[in-house]
């Protein structure tokens, strides 16, 4: 157990979420003259005030080019920038920090393992596992690399309630198989993955595993040493912090084998024209000036949320997730998509046969912030038999007054669709 | 609030919406086109009789969509049909320009009932990013015009 878990459960005050709104500038908004109800933080997270302040700070005061110059200013950001990544390390429980590469996104991340890992280690006949509820961003990337490389592209199925069905996806593993990408949260139906033994089924037929954390990062501690995965993709803009920056970790034995993924300055140990060569971990994976502010941005986001208590987060959205779940259902003709019992508080569900997109709209006059449509993927929505969902996915700073003012807002929808 | 929706969701809407006209898949149209909205995963497809002549004698469509789009498309088969070819393409400008233009700019009927119609829809200027799903099936309707097989939103309005 790490210092952080012990330390956060002595100390057993829940969350004071007044406080926590407090952080949050854009929680005082008013939209169409109502107070915002942000349920959207599936798609992007609003941003607390320290970490709008630390890149202010950083740009006004503390910013120069990283790893370059001789100077102060240049030696001050390289230190933040780099001591970002201890903040992530820390956050992700990667045992070295030169696991630690810094994307612009999620999507990067798995394109990363795409081609760098995936041109070099799979071959013709290869299979690579994913799971019918994969975002397009951890779909689209092995189709491209199935058609370029002639691999097979297996898809572990879920059940009606969205469950990962673990015997399913063992039966697909074969000795062919070189790879499983699953998420570890899906962004439609909330299910939370059992990743370990994801992992082991997976490592005991020969294959790598990469977990998408683009939805887990935010709403469950995180240990990938725990888990044992060879990668893990996170997005930055998810967990509080802001757009541009995202994680891949890898193992290091995994990562120092590959190529890198993009060239140019940064990322060299050597050039001349004859032969260049690479930088070492991770810098063999940043090339080209990267995201500074960004990264100090996301470091301090990840360090609010150490702050808050990971597992108060956990605890306080759990308890949202189960009094806005028994509030819909409630309401007639309310039909919620994916009822695992082991869930992050996303909640996708359809108002009797209206359309998402007028739920959408018409709550929206309400303020009520939610999402509609396809939610990037489209295979799963083919599986449910749904041409579209409405999603409401909370965050650290919703309340159980939110999931009031969402579930008052749908039934002026009924009204309003008579 | 409820006033603005009310003139987006005007009980003629839900009715089209609930029960569109023409949604059938003709055995043999001359022309047809599919049309999609990528970013909320609405799609149509516009079936045509187009006669020698020009003039449009069968309009029918499938699919699946919000409010907005499946009266839009309801609604314009009522109103192409037995319309000429260039006839169906202004209707479609005037359209669009009532779907986008502020209040002040909208332009006039002038008598014409079908504009007149129509001018029900005008309701999503209030709601930009709904303009999209008002003017899906006619985006669809010209590609299938022009002998284009897909149409999608996406590129613009
Ligand atoms: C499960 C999942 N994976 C990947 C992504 C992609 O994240 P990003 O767009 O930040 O790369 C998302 C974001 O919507 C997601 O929900």
């Amino acid at each position: 157990m790490s210092e952080r878990a012990i330390k956060s459960r002595t100390d057993a005050a829940p969350l004071d979420i007044q406080r926590v709104r407090a952080d949050f500038p854009a929680m005082s908004l008013e939209v169409h003259g109502r107070p915002l109800v942000f349920l959207d933080s599936g798609a992007s997270a609003q941003k607390p005030r320290v970490v709008l302040d630390t890149m202010r700070r950083v740009y006004e005061s503390e910013y120069a080019n990283v790893h370059r110059g001789a100077y102060y200013l240049s030696e001050r950001s390289t230190a933040l920038y780099e001591g970002a990544r201890d903040k992530l390390r820390d956050f992700l429980n990667a045992r070295d920090r030169k696991e630690i590469i810094f994307t612009r996104n999620a999507t990067e991340s798995i394109n990363l393992v795409a081609y760098a890992w995936g041109r070099k280690n799979l071959k013709a006949g290869d299979e690579i596992v994913i799971s019918a509820m994969e975002h397009h961003s951890n779909i689209v990337p092995w189709q491209m690399l199935r058609d370029e490389m002639g691999l097979t592209l297996k898809i572990a199925p879920v059940s009606d309630d969205g469950e990962f069905l673990l015997d399913a996806f063992k039966a697909l593993l074969t000795d062919r198989t070189k790879l499983v990408a699953i998420t570890h949260v899906s962004n439609v139906l909330g299910t939370i993955t059992p990743v370990k033994e994801i992992v082991r089924l997976a490592h005991d037929a020969g294959a790598k595993v990469l977990l998408d954390g683009a939805q887990a990062a935010v709403h469950l501690p995180v240990d990938v040493q725990d888990i044992g995965c060879d990668f893990y993709a996170v997005t930055g803009h998810k967990l509080y912090g802001p757009t541009g920056i995202g994680v891949l970790y890898g193992k290091e034995a995994i990562l120092d084998a590959m190529p890198p993924f993009m060239s140019g300055g940064d990322m060299i140990g050597s050039v001349s024209f004859e032969k260049t060569t690479w930088a070492p971990l991770p810098a063999k994976f940043e090339a080209g000036t990267p995201a500074i502010v960004q990264a100090i941005g996301l470091g301090a986001a990840v360090d609010y949320m150490t702050g808050l208590g990971r597992e108060k987060i956990a605890a306080h959205e759990h308890d949202l997730l189960n009094y806005a779940t028994q509030r819909l259902a409630s309401i007639d003709g309310l039909k919620i998509y994916g009822t695992a019992p082991n869930k992050a508080a996303v909640i996708s569900f359809t108002l009797g046969d209206i359309h998402a997109h007028d739920v959408s709209t018409i709550i929206d006059r309400a303020g009520v912030a939610i999402r509609a449509g396809h939610h990037c993927a489209e295979p799963l929505m083919e599986r449910l038999g749904v041409a579209a969902t409405a999603r409401a996915s909370f965050g650290v700073y919703n309340t159980r007054e939110d999931a009031d003012a969402l579930v008052k807002a749908l039934e002026t929808v009924q009204e309003i669709f008579g | 609030m409820l006033d603005e929706l009310r003139e987006l969701y005007q009980e003629v809407i839900l009715d089209h919406g609930k029960k569109p006209r023409n949604f059938r898949r003709p055995e043999h149209p001359t022309n047809e086109a599919a049309g999609r909205n990528p970013l909320c995963g609405d799609q149509l497809v516009i079936y045509l009789d187009i006669a020698k002549d020009g003039r449009i004698t069968d309009v029918a469509f499938v699919g699946k969509g919000c409010a907005i789009s499946m009266a839009s498309a309801s609604m314009m088969t009522e109103i192409v049909k037995g319309r000429t070819v260039d006839e169906a393409k202004k209707l479609f400008e005037s359209f669009h320009r009532m779907c986008t233009h502020d209040h002040g700019e909208s332009p006039e009927a002038d008598g014409d009932e079908d504009i007149e119609k129509l001018q029900v829809l005008s309701g999503v200027r209030q709601f930009p990013v709904r303009v999209k799903c008002a003017t899906l099936p006619w985006h669809t309707l010209s590609a299938a015009i022009e002998g284009v097989k897909e149409v999608s939103t996406e590129a613009g309005g």
